[in-house]
């Protein structure tokens, strides 16, 4: 029974994929800008997801990291770099920013965390305005280029969306292979009992900061998408609010699930979308919806459906149980 | 030198402010483990409010008492009943990402029944200026002090000199105990979020005739609030005043001396600093770690 349900788990899966390839060839322009959005954002969200939902740690600076990915890309490819290299650049700043960042998560927990990483947000914030020579300022960067791979041009949308595609297939393997790797154990450790996880020989400070700073980096490798998809960045998308909507992300998908990030991003960037004919009132009801969300469920949608999973469960072997023991009394 | 007297009482009155819903923030946190990032839309609210019911046609003198009557109906009542008892079962972590929600939900619903545009609205200390040893200082900077420091010396005095306030500040401290001894835990802990919606009802109406009424304004003024809240020390009232105070002159003096377009990073790296030197805030005591 076990098998059969992984066997239609991976049937599942495969037809999700093929439909993520299959079904967009025949969307306009601006179907695969909001697909190739989803992907991107996804991304910025499992990093976020690794910190929050598996370590534990609240983080309220993703959105920067996307602003410092996103700008390292439009800065390097506009000067006439790869973007390989660009991506290098970013996941290598963001890693580094994101572990000194760590620091304070040794020193202080939850509130003080959420503050130290908004205030941070709100400088780099700040930086990407103000510093003209680099970023120059409110009049943003255009004419970002779209990467050349293998020698196929992306500039058309379908392409680019493969490209934003397979950057979260490569991504999300990465991320499955961690989380079951001991260092993914040791991430979990963290979060569910820090104090027994040092006793037990793992090095909490050391494990704090990298989960800190990997999860910073998916940040930086969802900007440097981020760039060429929308070719034009100013500072106005990465301003806190952007870290806030990628922790209801997190949240509102599931922290601590694999899939929560895919799920939460799809319902902040593509329910907009749906919900157009609500006109304004779309993000009074999303807060809304959040927070009831969080009343019924703290755990997200996916916690929903893990507890809803673990009932039948339960009540399918309670029903077994009861099978087994009537037969028993049946025999003599 | 006269410059800088200038930038001290415009510092100290905004600061004054500051100090007030720094002030309802801690003590909610106190009394419920509620960080609420939505205190900064809960300042700017309020004005709405008011300025509904004068366009409903009551006066301002009307609007006023309205104003708060429904902020303490809504932010105090409505924000317990609704969001926190639900969510506080769940955690700090949930209720402050429910917080977060509810922010963006009141800026929307501001927005969308309101306005996109600022308004301007109407002060409740008159215009001009007056002469102190010898220069002139706006009446309205002046006047702003005055009701701030008034209301944060009547709460402090209702805290530590009334029966109730002992009760609140019981319940704060040890849930178990107080109600042992008969504090009417439930009830003490509503009423500190009666008081936040007061506290930010008249925040509002003392800044927004200097900001103008936006559906936007809360984000600053809700930062402000949590760097004055943690630089002064989260556990304490009087950290909270004086956070807000040093927040507003620290903000108005790097706006004149540093940069105005940096002016909002120095608050904020203050506020790094003293969250990695010295956590419990300047004048707060170190809280024990539960593990």
């Amino acid at each position: 029974m076990i098998g059969s349900g992984k066997h239609l788990r991976i049937g599942l899966g495969i037809v999700l994929i093929a439909g993520l390839i299959v079904v967009p060839v025949n969307f306009n322009r601006y179907g695969l800008f909001i697909l190739s959005q989803w992907a991107v954002m996804t991304i910025a969200a499992m990093g976020l997801n690794l910190t929050l939902g598996y370590a534990g740690q609240v983080s309220l600076a993703q959105g920067a990291f996307v602003g410092i990915g996103a700008y390292a890309a439009a800065i390097m490819t506009t000067q006439g770099a790869p973007l390989m290299a660009a991506l290098g650049v970013a996941v290598v700043l963001c890693f580094a920013v994101g572990w000194l960042l760590g620091y304070p998560a040794l020193r202080v927990q939850h509130h003080y965390l959420a503050f130290v990483t908004l205030a941070f947000s709100t400088l780099a914030f700040l930086v990407f305005r103000n510093e003209d020579w680099l970023t120059k300022g409110i009049y943003g960067i255009s004419n970002i280029p779209r990467p050349t791979i293998f020698g196929f041009a992306t500039n058309r949308p379908l392409p680019f969306y493969y490209v934003c595609l397979g950057s979260l297939g490569i991504v999300s393997v990465m991320l499955w292979w961690l989380i079951r790797s001991p260092w993914g154990r040791a991430f979990i450790a963290l979060r569910e009992n820090p104090v027994r996880a040092l006793s037990l020989g793992i090095d909490t400070r050391r494990y704090t900061l990298m989960a800190f700073a990997i999860g910073s980096a998916l940040g930086g490798v969802a900007g440097t998408l981020y760039a060429p998809l929308t070719q034009y960045i100013d500072p106005v998308p990465f301003n806190l609010s952007l870290s806030l909507d990628l922790l209801m992300m997190v949240i509102v998908g599931g922290a601590g699930f694999f899939f929560g990030p895919f799920l939460g991003a799809m319902i902040a960037v593509l329910l907009p979308e749906w919900l157009r004919f609500t006109e304004g009132y779309y993000l009074m009801l999303y807060a809304a919806a959040v927070i009831l969300l969080l009343i019924y469920s703290p755990t997200g949608i996916l916690g929903i459906l893990d507890r809803f999973l673990a009932e039948r469960r339960a009540k399918a072997a309670s029903a077994l149980r009861a099978v087994a023991k009537s037969g028993l009394e049946a025999a003599p | 030198m006269s410059n800088l007297l200038d930038l001290l009482v415009a510092g100290l009155a905004t600061g004054a402010i500051y100090a007030i819903v720094a002030v309802g923030f801690t003590l909610l946190w106190q009394t419920s483990q509620t960080i609420n990032f939505a205190q900064g839309e809960f300042v700017m609210l309020p004005a709405f409010l008011m300025l509904a019911a004068m366009h409903a046609g009551a006066p301002f003198w009307l609007a006023i008492p309205i104003g708060i009557l429904l902020s303490l109906l809504l932010l105090g009542l409505g924000f317990k009943m609704l969001l926190v008892d639900p969510v506080l079962r769940h955690g700090v972590l949930p209720l402050a990402i429910a917080t977060m929600a509810l922010a963006i939900g009141i800026k929307e619903a501001v927005k969308q029944f309101f306005s996109a545009e600022a308004s301007p609205f109407p002060s409740v200390v008159p215009a001009g200026e007056i002469a102190i040893f010898g220069r002139m200082v706006s009446l309205q900077s002046i006047g702003v002090l005055a009701l701030a420091i008034l209301a944060v010396v009547g709460l402090t005095a209702f805290l530590n000199r009334t029966s109730i306030g002992h009760q609140m500040q019981a319940a704060a401290q040890n849930p178990t105990v107080a109600r042992i001894i008969g504090v009417p835990v439930e009830r003490m802990i509503l009423l500190t979020f009666l008081i936040n919606a007061f506290l930010v009802a008249l925040a509002s109406l003392l800044i927004t005739p200097i900001y103008l009424a936006k559906f936007s304004s809360g984000e600053v003024l809700g930062q402000a609030a949590f760097i004055a809240a943690i630089v002064g020390g989260f556990n304490q009232v009087r950290g909270a005043i004086a956070g807000g105070l040093l927040i507003g002159v620290v903000d108005n003096l790097s706006a004149a001396y540093v940069s105005t377009q940096y002016r909002a990073a120095v608050p904020l790296i203050l506020l790094i600093v003293i969250i990695l030197f010295r956590p419990q805030g300047i004048l707060g005591r170190a809280e024990e770690r539960t593990v």
